[in-house]
This record gives structure tokens, sequence and C-alpha cells, in this order.
């Protein structure tokens, strides 16, 4: 999972050509995924794991957009884990978010 | 076909946006990121297809659907497959895409919405029949961003407070932002009265009326003069 590395193709597959899009993607991405992990942090500090559940909902999207398939599979079961209250795999779920960031701040 | 964007995430929005702009034949007329929103859009207006992002907060795609009257054709977009299954009992739903959506499973669901027809409930062909139509036995009050059912039946009064009404029902009470105007429009004329200017009563709910107030469960509500005489003609009188 964590040789994975983030990439731009289903965007580009999309796009068909068309820049606009794809740097509006790229945008979206760059300014969404860092609250999202603010809010994801705050959530698991609280011990709130069904808004954690939530958020990591949204993030699974973003994951499935750059392409990381296994991480994609791994955080659909993270987030099943966390309605049922179990956060043990945050570390793992944390090294993909850092994976993500380092990749759409290049 | 005209089309309507439901979805919290805005990067859904601009995927689902840009393969209908590939598409060709669809022109997307409204986005909105909650449920809410866009049932305002659509009680209001007409559109051919709605591309309805299951799990939102608050308001889920499936409370959309049921909140609408006549929905028109949905494709369902979610990165939940485990919904599929709910997604069979609605007439209109098209499709069923889930995300990461591709070019190719897009355009098949396209070509299904084109030649899909809703078929009508079977409750509305028992309407005809003069039997009381079920969507029209409730009424849904926004509190707090969400819609709330309530069995028309079950309520019992309604009481104008200010800017609000006070919705009494067997069960609970509402506080709603609204008129008893608007509340008067929405009940059947068959079975409420407005009996004074801050008051709408269920007629069936009475339990006595004396000089000027009527007993109905707990609450005795005054009955104005202008009004009296339209609640003794709809009353039973031996």
């Amino acid at each position: 999972m964590l040789t994975e590395q983030p990439n731009i193709n289903y965007i580009k597959e999309l796009s068909g050509g068309d820049v606009e899009f794809e740097e509006k993607m790229v945008s979206i991405l760059r300014r969404e995924l860092p609250e999202e992990i603010k809010t994801y942090l705050k959530t698991l500090e609280i011990n709130n794991l069904e808004q954690t559940a939530e958020i990591v909902h949204k993030i699974k999207h973003k994951i499935s957009i750059l392409g990381l398939e296994k991480s994609y599979e791994f955080t659909i079961q993270y987030e099943k884990e966390l309605l049922n209250g179990d956060k043990s795999n945050h570390e793992d779920f944390f090294k993909i978010l850092t994976t993500m960031s380092d990749f759409l701040t290049k | 076909m005209n089309c309507l964007i439901i979805d919290d995430e805005s990067a859904a929005r601009a995927i689902v946006e840009q393969l209908c702009k590939n598409e060709g034949t669809l022109t997307v007329i409204d986005q909105f990121s909650n449920a809410i929103q866009a049932i305002k859009y659509l009680n209001q207006n007409e559109v051919d297809l709605i591309f309805l992002d299951i799990h939102m907060p608050d308001f889920t795609g499936f409370d959309l659907i049921q909140t609408l009257k006549n929905p028109p054709k949905i494709i369902l977009t979610t990165s939940d497959a485990k919904f599929a299954i709910d997604a069979f009992e609605y007439e209109c739903i098209v499709d069923y895409l889930v995300k990461p959506i591709t070019l190719e499973r897009f355009q098949k669901a396209i070509e299904k919405a084109k030649k899909f027809t809703i078929k009508k409930p079977a409750q509305e062909v028992t309407g005809v029949n003069g039997e009381a139509k079920e969507e029209e036995s409730q009424l849904y009050i926004n509190i707090d961003r969400r819609l709330i059912k309530i069995e028309i039946p079950s309520i019992y009064l309604v009481e104008a407070k200010g800017d609000y009404i006070l919705i009494k029902t067997d069960t609970k009470n509402y506080t709603v932002h609204s008129t008893l105007k608007k509340i008067e429009e929405k009940l059947p004329k068959d079975l409420f009265l407005k009996v004074h200017r801050s008051y709408i009563i269920n007629l069936k709910r009475i339990i006595d009326i004396e000089d000027n107030s009527v007993l109905i469960a707990k609450d005795v509500v005054p009955v104005s003069r202008s009004n009296r005489s339209e609640l003794m003609k709809r009353l039973n009188l031996l």
C-alpha cells in the first residue's frame, strides 16, 4: 500500500485535454485536503469516531481520484472500523494522507 | 437533458460536471452541495435528470427522493456499493454509479437514462379512485435544516407565535418558522379549520365546544365571532 504513488491519470482521463478542468481539480484537492486532515485529527483527538468516519468518507473519494487503489481499499475498511469504534489503523491511514499532501504540494 | 448535480463534495460535483460536458447532450443547469437547497430549487423548477449523492450529512440522497412529490430521473453517485439494493425500491432511479466514476460507466448510465421511463407508483393509481394519496397525508417541516415528516391526521392544533407557528401533534410539538396562512394552504380543508386568527384546529379532534372556545386534546382554543358560524356549519349537529 505504502509503495503506491499518487497520480493524476484519472483526472487526465476525464479531462480529455481540458487543462482548465485538470487545474480546477488539483486546486480543489490542494485547498480541501489540508482542511479535511485538520478535521480528521481533531475529531480523532476528541474520540468522536462517527465524525472521524464522516471525514474519512470524504477523503476516501480524493484517494481514489489520485489513483491510490490499494489505499482506497484500505480506507473503505478503516471507515468501517471507525464506525465500530476502532481507530487502531490511524497511523497507516495518516501515512496515506501525508503521501497525498506531499504530492499535492510539490 | 437538463441536469442537476447534488453532492456535498466539490470534487465530486466537478467530476460529474466534466463527464456531462464530455457527453455532449447533457446541460448542467445547477449544482447543490446540500439536499435542502436542492429541494427548494426542485419545488420551483423542473429538471430531466439528477445526479444525486447518497452519503450527505444531515439529509441523505434517499431522504431527498422521499421528499419529492414527482421525482425526475435520478442517477445515484456514491462511494458505497452497499446502498445498491435500496436503490431498487425507487421507480425514479435509473442507475447507480460507484465513485470514482469512469467515462465508460457514465456513458452507459446516460444511455439508460435516455431510454428510461418512470412508472407511476401504485399509490397514485389508487388516488384516482377517490382514496387519499399517501403523500397528501404527510407534511414536511423544516427544522434546523432537516425536513421532518409529520402525518397530517396526527396534527390537532396549529398556533401562530409571532414569526413562528407551533404545530401540536399526538406525539410531539414542533416550532417552525412559517405563517398560519402558509400551513393553512397545505392542510386539507375538509379536516382543518381556522377558528381564530392565531389558531387552526383539526375538526375531528374536537372534544367539546363551549361559548367561544373549543377543547382540543388538553388545549382550550378561542373561536372568533367571525369564524364561529363556519365552525358550526362544519359540525354534524343533532
